[in-house]
């Protein structure tokens, strides 16, 4: 087997390898917001409360005390 | 120390909106005139014999290109960031000195930058590669320049209140360290004048890169320039400001992250539909064609996302004129993505290959999305920056009306002319004569060259009276209240 027909198996795989990441990530994405491990929808919210007095939708220093 | 309640610091954001406005008029005049140029060859020298020199067409074409793309579009994306970012990370400029010296710094070395830039591509002096025209001493200047930026947005990032990252600063991540990596690569060069000891200019270089090596990474940055100074920052706006403008959740925040990471996978591998039929390996050209074609997909993502975020809230479209910029940026977003990979297919490109259609889907791209995109978002910073309402909605809806005018009057007339061209270039007879000449599709092609000439035109008027909007806003507008802001954009009749 020469390179080339090495490179052109690597790059096959290397596709088929980033499909599956990319199909992982979106059932990731929906079961965990599911199974309420997660609430992505709510981050619509930080342009939408964007004042500076507004309150941060994940506060830095709350969401790091209680980090799974 | 007084005791004045923490407020965002719009200074930077306020200096780059000017340079947006104005660099936006010079690099559109520029390409009126070329268009024109185009049409009517006379007006090369338009300045006199004398000038001939500084106002013919290869002289003033990068300048057109350079100046819409790192003066206007750059300085929209610097102005957007430094508005946007402290929003959504809930966290002032005036927090940090630091910050703030560093924004300061990253503006005035950006100005003087772009002087020189005008001043090298005036002169004539230029590596020859298109959207890396600038020599070596000018791309050390951008690598500067793009750290300190650099340096200001993750020490914003790292100071914020919010700890989630919008998915705007996710877009302007990826803005950042996509043109660090495409720029640094693609402008690596070699100064002549000192390998050569002293044969020369000394601010002369050659590329690293040579032959068909050096056209894949000239082509792997310029397909990537666009996507991400044309695209992921436009969507980093989009995905900010017709939510805020229109007071309405984005449709699906799971697809908006899934977008993102499908845009960053798929874009960077689609460059080499530029150079289908040429002398890179077939395979490479095929994976261009591919990734294309797949790149619909985060593309519409991102722009369906936009359409859907307006659901129920349709009659926004018809009252708001900024409304109107950004839905029509969106659309113009979902059109010229399926319109580029079409002209990636092999069988479509063997037609399409140089001809106008390709700067027709260029300025359906930069005109349709991303001009309107940013002037959106100007229009939408002014009230919250300036304190003053819009000055006119009136003037709005006009520019609005006049500047889609013009852009359907450039791409039409450019899809008819590269499809006559190339038709004509491969037209023969039955012995396989060529049935053209060169000069023959010239001729033909004139009267689309005009009305493409009007088409920029009467853009250009828009971006006149977009200036003139802003600046009435800035100066002599209703002052408003903070309780005016809060979704809609006020605005004067």
């Amino acid at each position: 087997m020469d390179i080339a027909t090495l490179q052109a198996y690597g790059y096959f795989f290397f596709t088929g390898f980033l499909v599956v990441v990319l199909y992982s990530y979106i059932y990731h994405l929906y079961s965990s917001q599911k199974k309420g491990i997660r609430d992505y929808e709510k981050y619509s919210n930080i342009a939408l409360h964007d004042d500076i007095t507004d309150p941060p939708i994940e506060e830095i220093s709350k969401n790091d005390e209680i980090k799974r | 120390m007084d005791n004045r309640p923490l407020e965002y610091d719009y200074t930077i954001a306020k200096w780059f909106m000017l340079t947006t406005v104005v660099l936006g008029i010079v690099g559109m005049l520029v390409g009126v005139i070329l268009a024109w140029q185009m049409a009517f060859p006379a007006v090369n020298t338009f300045a006199g014999e004398g000038l001939a020199e500084y106002t013919n067409f290869s002289r003033l074409r990068p300048l057109h290109t350079d100046a819409v793309i790192f003066g206007f579009t750059l300085s929209g994306i610097f102005a957007t960031w430094y508005y946007i970012g402290q929003r959504v990370l809930k966290v002032s400029m005036a927090e940090s000195r630091f910050l703030m010296f560093l924004g300061k710094l990253h503006f005035w070395l950006y100005l003087l930058l772009v002087a020189a830039v005008v001043v090298s591509l005036l002169l004539g002096i230029t590596t020859s590669k298109e959207y890396a025209e600038f020599e070596w001493p000018i791309d050390i200047a951008v690598v500067v320049v793009w750290v300190i930026w650099g340096m200001g947005l993750f020490g914003l990032i790292g100071i914020r209140r919010e700890k989630s990252l919008y998915i705007s600063i996710w877009y302007y991540i990826a803005t950042f360290l996509g043109i660090a990596m495409l720029y640094l690569f693609n402008n690596m060069a070699i100064p002549t004048y000192f390998v050569s000891g002293g044969i020369g200019a000394w601010y002369h270089s050659v590329s690293m890169y040579s032959g068909t090596n050096d056209a894949l990474v000239q082509w792997w940055y310029g397909h990537n320039a666009v996507a991400f100074g044309f695209t992921v920052p436009i969507v980093a706006m989009i995905y900010y400001f017709l939510p805020k403008e229109s007071g309405q959740a984005v449709y699906s925040y799971k697809l908006s992250l899934l977008a993102f990471w499908g845009l960053m996978f798929v874009y960077l591998w689609a460059g080499g539909h530029h150079l289908l039929f040429s002398t890179v390996p077939d395979w490479m050209q095929t994976m261009g064609s591919v990734f294309s074609v797949v790149l619909i997909l985060p593309s519409w993502g991102s722009a369906i996302n936009m359409l859907l975020t307006m659901k129920g809230e349709w009659q926004q479209v018809a009252a708001s004129p900024l409304i109107k910029f950004m839905i029509l940026a969106s659309t113009f977003y979902m059109f010229s993505t399926l319109e580029g990979p079409i002209q990636a297919i092999k069988s479509v490109n063997a037609l399409a290959h140089f001809t106008d259609w390709i700067v027709g889907h260029v300025h359906d791209g930069a005109l349709g999305w991303v001009a309107f995109m940013i002037m959106a978002a100007l229009f939408h910073m002014a009230p919250r920056v300036f304190k003053r309402e819009i000055y006119s909605k009136s003037l709005m809806n006009t520019q609005f009306w006049v500047q889609t005018l013009g852009v359907v009057l450039y791409f039409t007339s450019m899809w008819i002319a590269g499809i006559t061209q190339g038709m004509m270039w491969r037209a023969h007879d039955e012995f396989g004569n060529l049935a053209y000449s060169f000069i023959d599709t010239v001729s033909v092609l004139q009267p689309y060259f005009t009305i493409r000439a009007v088409g920029g035109t009467l853009y250009l008027v828009g971006m006149f009276l977009f200036a003139y909007n802003m600046y009435k806003t800035m100066t002599s507008s209703r002052r408003v209240e903070e309780n005016e802001l809060q979704n809609a954009s006020p605005m004067g009749a």
